[in-house]
């Protein structure tokens, strides 16, 4: 495959790099932030040598309240010392630093295209599908409607594309990497299809090789813990919901 | 072959009038076309499909949609005047971290102001107040949130103070009061002509919100 050749490279060639510069890269994030993932998943690709540190969200370091006073929140990359926050921000600076294995494309008009699917993905698509996610009956039934207009939407966006990057995964892969993912384990906890291969084939196939590609399939969080979280999220909003 | 750029927009927008700025930073001619936002144009749904919204940039045919996008695109385009967005990554990561947040907030502070009354006002006016003095710890002593020059962050932020005459009035509070470094920094912006230019009389703006006040029936 393209991408283990052009990793191999990229990795020889970033730990001569390294050794020349001594770059010190840290990544704050939690075992299972999505947010945080697209980081590991764009450090991988790029073969950039890391350190992570673990946070507890309940017991933040002082580390990451000093590096990210504003939203006190994980992923923060550490770069020579010098903080960066913002998962979509962190990638672009990744991408302007470390210039191998491209995420953006070179053209303009396709660059602002792929800022508006990962923003899309953000804005959009996580809301409404959280929203089935976290509701039942009929209010789930009609928070299906705006979530399958978004789905649809990336449907479109995948038209004669392997990846929403095109050959080989880019910027909105990893900025919506977290459905392949994410839309199994919520399918799953709620017994509800949100992906119908039927409905969106496209869509199914980006999720299934996505998700198979070497760098994001050895870096999923745990499985069962990740079913524990959710549902234990879930249970949490509707007893919130019922007082 | 000459560019041709249309710029589907809504003259009260504060989205619509950080590409005007931008824009006018790069001196570059453009063809503006108002958008009735309660009767959308067939051009505007067919060039912005999936949020049906202004402002949207259309450059040779092709849309650009999203402000923050917009202007990332004007600034790569046309990148051998005015920059917006600096050269060094680590000082471009910073940009784009503080555009990215007062996008994500300060739309929505500046609305409740003036869709709401009494206490839950007082509580609208306490948070957007905190987040401009957040902002004023940014600027510091510096001309521009881009240092010696107007930059990307200033381009996002300069088109809210079309609207500080609307909140202090709706409010009935003062923002030069509690944040004069940041009014000091919007007077310096409006002697440049492109923002001068870009932004809608406060007047007219205030008239416009009093319209969007009665519309959701707040007076």
């Amino acid at each position: 495959m393209c991408i283990k050749k052009g990793i191999s490279a990229a990795i020889a060639f970033a730990r001569y790099d390294q050794n020349i510069m001594g770059e010190e890269v840290k990544l704050f994030r939690t075992w299972s932030s999505p947010f945080a993932l697209r980081i590991v998943w764009a450090l991988r690709i790029k073969g950039i040598e890391y350190q992570t540190v673990f946070e507890d969200i309940s017991n933040k370091s002082p580390s990451l309240l000093q590096y990210n006073p504003v939203h006190r929140k994980v992923p923060v990359l550490l770069h020579n010392g010098r903080p960066i926050a913002e998962s979509l921000v962190i990638l672009e600076y990744i991408d302007e630093t470390w210039k191998q294995a491209p995420l953006l494309p070179v053209d303009p008009h396709e660059r602002a295209m792929a800022r508006f699917w990962a923003k899309f993905g953000d804005d959009k698509v996580l809301g409404s599908i959280w929203s089935v996610f976290i509701k039942q009956g009929k209010e789930q039934e009609e928070a299906m409607v705006p979530a399958m207009e978004n789905l649809k939407f990336l449907e479109e966006e995948l038209k004669g594309k392997k990846f929403f990057g095109g050959e080989t995964i880019g910027f909105v892969d990893l900025a919506l990497g977290w459905l392949a993912n994410l839309i199994g384990l919520l399918e799953e906890i709620v017994g509800l299809k949100v992906v119908d291969g039927e409905k969106l084939p496209l869509l199914s196939a980006w999720m299934q090789e996505f998700g198979d590609a070497p760098i994001i399939k050895d870096n999923w969080p745990a499985r069962d813990g990740m079913i524990l979280k959710f549902q234990a999220l879930r249970d949490a909003t509707f007893a919130a919901a019922s007082k | 072959m000459a560019d041709e750029i249309i710029l589907l927009d809504f003259l009260p927008s504060i989205f619509g009038m950080r590409i005007r700025v931008a824009l006018a930073e790069k001196g570059l001619k453009y063809e503006y076309r108002e958008q009735d936002l309660w009767n959308k144009s067939p051009l505007l749904l067919e060039m912005n499909p999936v949020h049906k919204k202004i402002p949207v940039l259309i450059h040779n045919g092709k849309p650009i949609c999203e402000s923050t996008i917009i202007v990332q695109y004007i600034d790569e385009v046309w990148k051998d005047k005015s920059p917006l967005l600096p050269a060094d990554p680590y000082e471009r990561a910073q940009a784009r971290f503080w555009a990215d947040y007062i996008d994500k907030k300060l739309y929505d502070l500046g609305k409740k102001i003036t869709l709401t009354k009494g206490e839950e006002q007082d509580t609208r006016k306490r948070e957007f107040l905190e987040f401009l003095k957040l902002l004023e710890g940014e600027l510091g002593d510096k001309p521009f949130f881009g240092g010696e020059n107007f930059g990307f962050v200033d381009v996002s932020l300069v088109a809210f103070s079309s609207r500080f005459y609307a909140y202090e009035s709706f409010g009935n509070f003062s923002i030069e009061a509690e944040c004069p470094k940041l009014i000091a920094w919007t007077k310096r912006c409006m002697e440049r002509e492109s923002v001068s230019s870009s932004l809608l009389d406060p007047q007219k703006v205030h008239d416009f919100v009093a319209g969007m006040r009665r519309r959701y029936g707040v007076e």
